[in-house]
């Protein structure tokens, strides 16, 4: 027990002497909060818009005012032909152009609907999609709020029917991105970081004095992770800390609950930085192997960054096998639905079979000798 | 003497990796308390053997005995009792000297005050740099640590793969004097180094060239050994040309550099005429005449080196072991 401590304290030591580890256990998990948090935020504040009205009826007018009182959106032009439209998108002078057809009012009033065009600059797609949909919502609430309701059994008035933004209407920023870096620093301190201080015990061949010692491959794991636990679940409250007061995530769900899936989720990514470290000789493979097989899968597997609904059949397969995925669905779970388990137990039963595969993988790839 | 009596007992152990043969049909056997060496340039196939006697690899073929216990089955009871220290600095160079110490120590399950006895020596000209990084030492400092690393937990044979190299000539004699007083406490000591000249401060040495024993025997065996009378000779100028002559030289049996000097043995015939005097006469004429100034030629004792490379048959000089 007392080898095992001082293990552990040696451990400590590595971590703390080590300007390179520390700057990736604290530094970066500040930086990535606040980077995607603050900078790289989707959210869109007073895009420019250009307004083509060739109906110039009362309904048109209200929308417009509507859309243009609202924060996202802020007139830049009002344009007289579609040649104009294109012309300000060259120039990059507008975000989003609304067009409305000529009897777009007078159809609204005889027929209960119509159709607004919405014309965005996809070349930033994530902008794009964004703008389209404040829009749409704008619109369709104009419909159903300014219009008479209509007669039973006939459509009610609409102008565009979208599905309604559950959770998230404004688009909050931070919503995506707080579980998804917690997902992504949780993985890389416990993983990459175990991985590349076993591979170092091997470069230094300070591996070898080990081996040929009493000391167990148990203990030795354990004692090469608990300090990266240890140190994770710290990152992890002070990522939550960082989501909740600076970025306003809200925290609907039961912050114990949270606590655990964390634990649990911090468990699998160290068996998957030992399981690493067995097929590592060397801190720069480690690295490698950790980038390829971790930091990348997850930035685009996991639902991070990029939709999984969009993505092809088999890259969805492959996503099943990614931690972060199920971890995100949860934190989302559980800080923004306000979820519990009953609900949460799919991506938690998936979480405990990932951490029982690789740790089995892991124990059962470990040598006791050197090849 | 039956097996279990050996401190280390290799038979016929055989080691490859992939196409190449690092270790082949090498059979030692050390009894308790000897200062055993294995002597032989890189690629001998010396780490290989530590490794193996060390439980880190398994032999492809043979059987491998460490302190009674076999090494396949006895992994766990080997690696209680003998201390190891590998080829290449292995220590936390973050780590302080103390903190090295400790860690070591607790790994093996004891204390650094219960067998400071043993590492006193090694120990006192550290203690001023306790404080130090393991990293920041010197080559000698770094390598006595190494040792007192290796020694803390009393072990019954002690492996020690190249320990002195890379040190400086001071450091070798004061850890060549601690070997010594180690085997006066019992421990088996098996060294290797690729300095002939340490080949002497052993009991018995092993010569080894890639991959195979040369021949087992007690350094000044080794020196007997040497079948013929050796010359030293040297000349103004640099060593290169004068092998070349010399080995042009009809009555040259084996010539190899050797430091700044070519060693030299010459053939049977020409040897049986030395007796009188006229061989050394005939080959200073032919020096004179290749010309080469200022010609010395004496008579050697041959040391265990140059038993080395008689056994090896003399091979190109480039191959030969560093003479120090």
């Amino acid at each position: 027990m007392k080898a095992f401590l001082l293990f552990v304290r040696k451990e400590f030591y590595h971590i703390f002497r080590d300007r390179r580890t520390l700057l990736i256990l604290f530094g970066m998990p500040v930086v990535l909060v606040t980077l995607f948090g603050f900078a790289l935020t989707n959210e869109v504040k007073n895009a420019d818009v250009a307004v083509l009205d060739f109906d110039k009826g009362p309904h048109a007018r209200q929308v417009q005012a509507r859309l243009l009182s609202s924060d996202y959106f802020g007139l830049r032009h009002y344009l007289g032909s579609y040649r104009e439209v294109e012309a300000a998108f060259r120039q990059g002078d507008i975000k989003l152009a609304v067009v409305f057809p000529a009897g777009f009012s007078h159809e609204l009033d005889h027929l209960g609907h119509a159709q607004v065009q919405l014309v965005a600059d996809a070349s930033d797609q994530n902008t794009a999609t964004s703008l389209v949909s404040y829009a749409t919502s704008i619109v369709r609430d104009y419909a159903r709020q300014e219009l008479p309701p209509p007669a039973p059994g006939t459509a009610g008035p609409h102008v565009e029917a979208v599905a309604r933004l559950y959770f998230n209407p404004s688009l909050e920023a931070a919503y995506t991105f707080v579980p998804g870096t917690m997902a992504l620093i949780l993985l890389l301190v416990s993983a990459m970081l175990t991985s590349i201080t076993i591979a170092r015990e091997k470069e230094t061949g300070t591996m070898e004095v080990l081996l040929v010692s009493p000391m167990r491959q148990l203990p030795f794991i354990l004692g090469k992770i608990v300090p990266y636990f240890l140190l994770s679940f710290g990152n992890a409250l002070v990522i939550l800390a960082l989501g909740v007061w600076g970025l306003g995530m809200p925290m609907r769900g039961s912050l114990g609950l949270l606590l655990l899936e964390t634990l649990l989720y911090t468990f699998v990514a160290l068996a998957l930085g030992v399981f690493i470290s067995t097929r590592s000789s060397t801190q720069q493979g480690a690295m490698l192997f950790s980038i390829l097989s971790l930091l990348l899968p997850t930035v685009m597997l996991s639902g991070f960054l990029f939709p999984l609904e969009s993505m092809p059949p088999p890259m969805q397969a492959v996503s099943r096998l990614i931690p972060a995925r199920y971890y995100i669905d949860i934190l989302k779970g559980i800080m923004i639905k306000g979820l519990g388990l009953r609900e949460l137990w799919p991506e938690t039963a998936a979480l405990l079979a990932l951490a029982a595969g690789l740790l089995l993988l892991a124990f059962r790839s470990l040598k006791s000798r050197l090849a | 003497m039956p097996a279990a009596m050996f401190a280390i007992d290799l038979q016929h152990l055989s080691k490859s990796y992939g196409p190449v043969q690092a270790v082949q049909d090498v059979s030692l056997r050390v009894p308790p308390g000897e200062l055993f060496g294995l002597i032989g340039p890189d690629g001998a196939g010396k780490t290989t053997l530590f490794r193996i006697m060390a439980t880190l690899l398994l032999p492809d073929a043979g059987t491998a005995a460490v302190a009674g216990h076999d090494t396949r089955g006895g992994m766990r009871a080997i690696r209680e009792v003998v201390g190891y220290m590998p080829g290449r600095f292995s220590l936390y160079p973050d780590l302080t000297v103390a903190e090295n110490l400790d860690f070591f120590a607790a790994l093996f399950r004891t204390t650094v005050r219960a067998n400071y006895e043993l590492i006193r020596d090694i120990y006192e000209p550290l203690a001023p740099f306790r404080d130090r990084r393991a990293g920041a030492l010197s080559g000698g400092m770094k390598q006595k640590l190494a040792l007192c690393c290796a020694l803390i937990h009393k072990p019954e044979v002690l492996l020690l793969d190249e320990p002195t190299t890379g040190v400086d000539a001071v450091s070798r004699q004061e850890f060549w004097q601690v070997l010594g007083q180690l085997k006066a406490r019992g421990i088996t000591i098996m060294v290797s180094t690729p300095y002939m000249d340490e080949a002497a401060r052993c009991e018995r040495v092993a010569l080894l060239q890639e991959g195979q024993v040369l021949r087992v025997d007690t350094p000044a065996a080794l020196q007997a050994a040497y079948p013929v009378p050796l010359y030293a000779v040297r000349a103004t100028g640099s060593l290169y040309p004068l092998l070349q002559s010399l080995r042009a030289y009809p009555a040259t049996r084996t010539v190899y550099a050797f430091g700044e000097e070519a060693h030299l043995s010459l053939l049977p015939a020409a040897t049986a005429a030395a007796t009188t005097g006229t061989a050394e006469a005939d080959l200073l004429g032919y020096l004179a005449r290749a010309g080469h100034a200022q010609v010395q030629l004496r008579g050697l004792t041959p040391t265990i080196e140059d038993t080395f490379m008689e056994l090896l048959g003399a091979r190109p000089a480039a191959t030969a072991p560093t003479a120090r």
